[in-house]
């Protein structure tokens, strides 16, 4: 351990020490994006005001546990974790307030219970790592995600973090770091699976004195959080990851491109960076190490491309979003010209893991296509929304749906999932028993993608879910490329007619012959990719178009009577 | 959608004001990268709308000419150019929410408002806008007020929200 690291983290373990086991309670206040829009502000400033000096209250990111928010915890000094959830301001106050006041848990609210001594009236309760949304879990890059306060650099170094850095700069030389992520068998989590190493050895040996190394943090996937839930809960994991590859790969910068408007996350970046070069752990000589490295929050406006590694460049470079031609390929030619590799947040957050634990132990999770885990959004027509990390081919969707996500809503029967993101369609009952990874789900015509899962019960029509996806896709077009342009907006105008029962029996041909046209004339994966939404409706579903075909009439009334609601916006 | 007409009753900034307070927000960026997009976006936080000055200003604060400027600005579907009404509604119509019922909360906030699309409201008080994901999928439906998330929407609970807004 360099002597640098030792007192950050001597310093970390007092505090950290005081905080669970000092002579005040602690309490921790659920706070994500899922937290925040389930009223955790609200309960934060409730139980400030009411607690006042008789408790630590502080903001930790999110669980994952989504069906659950807002979550508080409690911790009496040197005791066990006791969760409270689905909470109301008002009700935190008494429950929470009783709970400090008497010494002793609310048995009848309480969640579940984390830590080595159960507390004193909960032998019904539940431990937090037996819930059915936990169990299954194996939690690598959220690992302390709803455990530390985002905005503590201190709490993070406690727990473990920047040892993974501290013992690279110390033990290892950058070419052993990279080696290490090869043999790790990791892949990018971003949706396309290059492995990582490969990537990093090619920008690793150019000699160019300014190299960057940029962590798309766009997430433009609607039903995706998984980076944003990282970076809001456990900025650190990211920004550690972020140094690592800049080491590995001899690098000089580093940037987190996130888009505007998404306060928490980037506010969370910031404060990691600002308190990592206090540190020491960027900038000049690294913890006394001869390695330098300056990173930089960038952001972004609204644009769903700026996710595509080339238009994210430009992005940076201040320009239009719009996809560059390749090659050059970044790694020779990137970003203002210079050397570039473009990282997921998920992918780096594996980083610190690996190198703390080695790549064998992170190869023994996951199975023999992708080690690791996937970090799942599953959202949509089930109980129990949420962020779950799995590891890798250890469920089958239909697993994951039934076990974690506890079914689907009122009783009702899965007529699809759709993963991957936008330009992914809908997947029937024949694929359900995919195992979660890569490959299997890549034998669909489905994608796992970034991680994010949709989930639609009996209800839903494949031509309204698709016509969504498709708009989503209109809207998103950069426009550099006109059969993507054009091909998208004709797109939904059929998709829509056909949804108003209003098809044609050619219809079906003309969007096929118009997503031929599209893969071969775009540039980038929105127009390539963009007929597989409607390709996989028709292949699971056929039988909803036949219906507003043939019939006349949709088969589950989804489609409404009118237009869908989106909006109409082109780029000029 | 607004017809670029500014909402009446209200005094609006004169154009040396935003001159200077677009100046301000230029000058006020902490990161060392600066770029069109970034002084756009540093505009539109302060300003909440990119008026014409600051197309100008921001062109001579990054050495680039107006015709760069307005075609950065007109790419990004977050910049807008005429003055926002005094809060905001988000209403999103992502995969998520739509499968939870978001088009029957968009229909109803429709109503409440008075509108039949993005923009803001016949009193120039209110803006809707429709966002493709606003990052609480699993609280779908989602719409957020002033950027402040509310989740697990109906119908109803949305009508209530827009209501407490145009009370306020």
């Amino acid at each position: 351990m360099s002597v640098a690291f030792s007192e950050l983290r001597q310093k970390a373990d007092s505090e950290w020490q005081t905080l669970t086991a000092g002579d005040r309670p602690w309490v921790r206040v659920g706070l994500g994006a899922s937290g925040a829009a389930a009223g955790a502000e609200e309960i934060y400033a409730a139980l400030t005001e009411a607690l006042g000096s008789e408790a630590t209250v502080s903001f930790v990111g999110s669980m994952g546990l989504c069906y659950a928010e807002p979550i508080v915890d409690v911790q009496m000094p040197g005791g066990a974790r006791v969760f409270y959830a689905n909470l109301g301001a008002d009700e935190a106050v008494e429950i929470v307030g009783g709970h400090i006041k008497s010494g002793r848990a609310n048995a009848d609210r309480v969640f579940a219970w984390h830590g080595d001594e159960q507390p004193e009236g909960l032998d019904a309760a539940t431990r937090l790592y037996d819930l059915p949304t936990m169990r299954p879990q194996t939690r690598l890059a959220t690992r302390l995600c709803g455990d530390i306060d985002p905005s503590d650099m201190s709490q993070y170094i406690a727990n473990g973090g920047y040892q993974a850095l501290d013992h690279a700069l110390e033990d290892m030389d950058p070419a052993a770091v990279l080696d290490e992520v090869k043999n790790s068998g990791l892949r990018g989590r971003g949706g396309a699976a290059f492995p990582t190493g490969v990537k990093w050895g090619f920008l690793a040996p150019n000699p160019a004195p300014v190299k960057y190394v940029l962590c798309n943090a766009e997430e433009g996937d609607p039903g995706a959080f998984n980076d944003k839930g990282i970076l809001e809960s456990c900025p650190h994991t990211l920004l550690e990851g972020l140094i690592l590859a800049g080491y590995a790969t001899n690098s000089s910068n580093g940037f987190i491109f996130i888009r505007q408007g998404h306060a928490l996350p980037i506010e969370s970046s910031r404060k990691a960076v600002q308190d990592a070069y206090a540190a020491g752990l960027l900038g000049q000589n690294i913890l006394g190490s001869e390695f330098s490295y300056d990173v930089e929050v960038a952001l972004t406006g609204d644009s769903y491309v700026a996710g595509e590694e080339t238009a994210l460049m430009e992005a940076i470079e201040g320009k239009r979003a719009m996809p560059r031609y390749r090659p050059p390929f970044p790694a020779a030619v990137g970003l203002w010209g210079k050397p570039s590799n473009i990282n997921n947040v998920k992918t780096l957050a594996y980083a610190p893991a690996i190198i703390r634990d080695g790549a064998e132990a992170f190869k023994q999770v996951g199975n023999e296509s992708t080690s690791g885990t996937a970090i799942l959004c599953i959202t949509g027509a089930v109980n129990r929304p949420g962020m779950y990390e799995v590891a890798m081919g250890s469920l089958t969707v239909r697993q994951a749906v039934e076990e974690i996500a506890g079914g689907i809503r009122d009783g009702k029967k899965m007529k699809l999932y759709q993963a991957g993101g936008p330009l992914f369609g809908p997947i029937g009952e024949e694929g359900f028993d995919s195992p979660i990874d890569f490959d299997s789900i890549a034998k669909t015509t489905g994608s796992l993608g970034s991680g994010g899962l949709i989930i639609g019960d009996e209800d839903v029509c494949a031509v309204d879910l698709t016509r969504n996806l498709m708009s989503f896709n209109q809207f998103e077009s950069c426009g550099k490329c006109f059969p993507c342009r054009l091909g998208m907006t004709h797109m939904v105008e059929t998709l829509e007619r056909i949804s108003q029962n209003d098809g044609r029996e050619d219809d079906l041909a003309l969007m096929e012959r118009m997503g031929s046209s599209m893969r071969m004339g775009s540039l980038c994966g929105h127009g390539q990719l963009g007929y597989n939404p409607v390709a996989s409706a028709l292949k699971y579903f056929e039988a909803d178009f036949r219906s507003h075909i043939d019939d006349k009439k949709c088969p589950t009334g989804a489609c409404g009577d009118g237009r869908m609601l989106t909006p109409t916006h082109t780029r000029p | 959608m607004s017809d670029g007409t500014p909402p009446a009753g209200d005094e609006l900034p004169s154009g040396d004001d935003l001159r200077t307070r677009s100046r301000t927000a230029l000058r006020s960026q902490q990161q060392p990268t600066v770029t069109v997009l970034s002084s756009l976006l540093a505009v539109q936080d302060e300003l909440h709308y990119i008026p014409d000055e600051a197309i100008e200003e921001t062109a001579t604060h990054v050495k680039a000419t107006i015709n760069d400027v307005w075609s950065v600005a007109s790419f990004y579907t977050n910049f807008r150019f005429t003055p926002p009404g005094e809060h905001t509604i988000d209403v999103c119509w992502g995969p998520s929410c739509h499968l939870n019922g978001a088009q029957d909360v968009i229909e109803r906030v429709h109503a409440e408002l008075g509108v039949d699309g993005e923009g803001e409201t016949a009193d120039g008080k209110l803006t809707l806008r429709y966002s493709t994901c606003l990052g609480a999928c699993a609280l779908a439906p989602v719409i957020a007020v002033d950027h402040h998330m509310k989740g697990r929407m109906s119908p109803d609970s949305a009508a209530a929200v827009v209501v407490e807004l145009k009370g306020a």
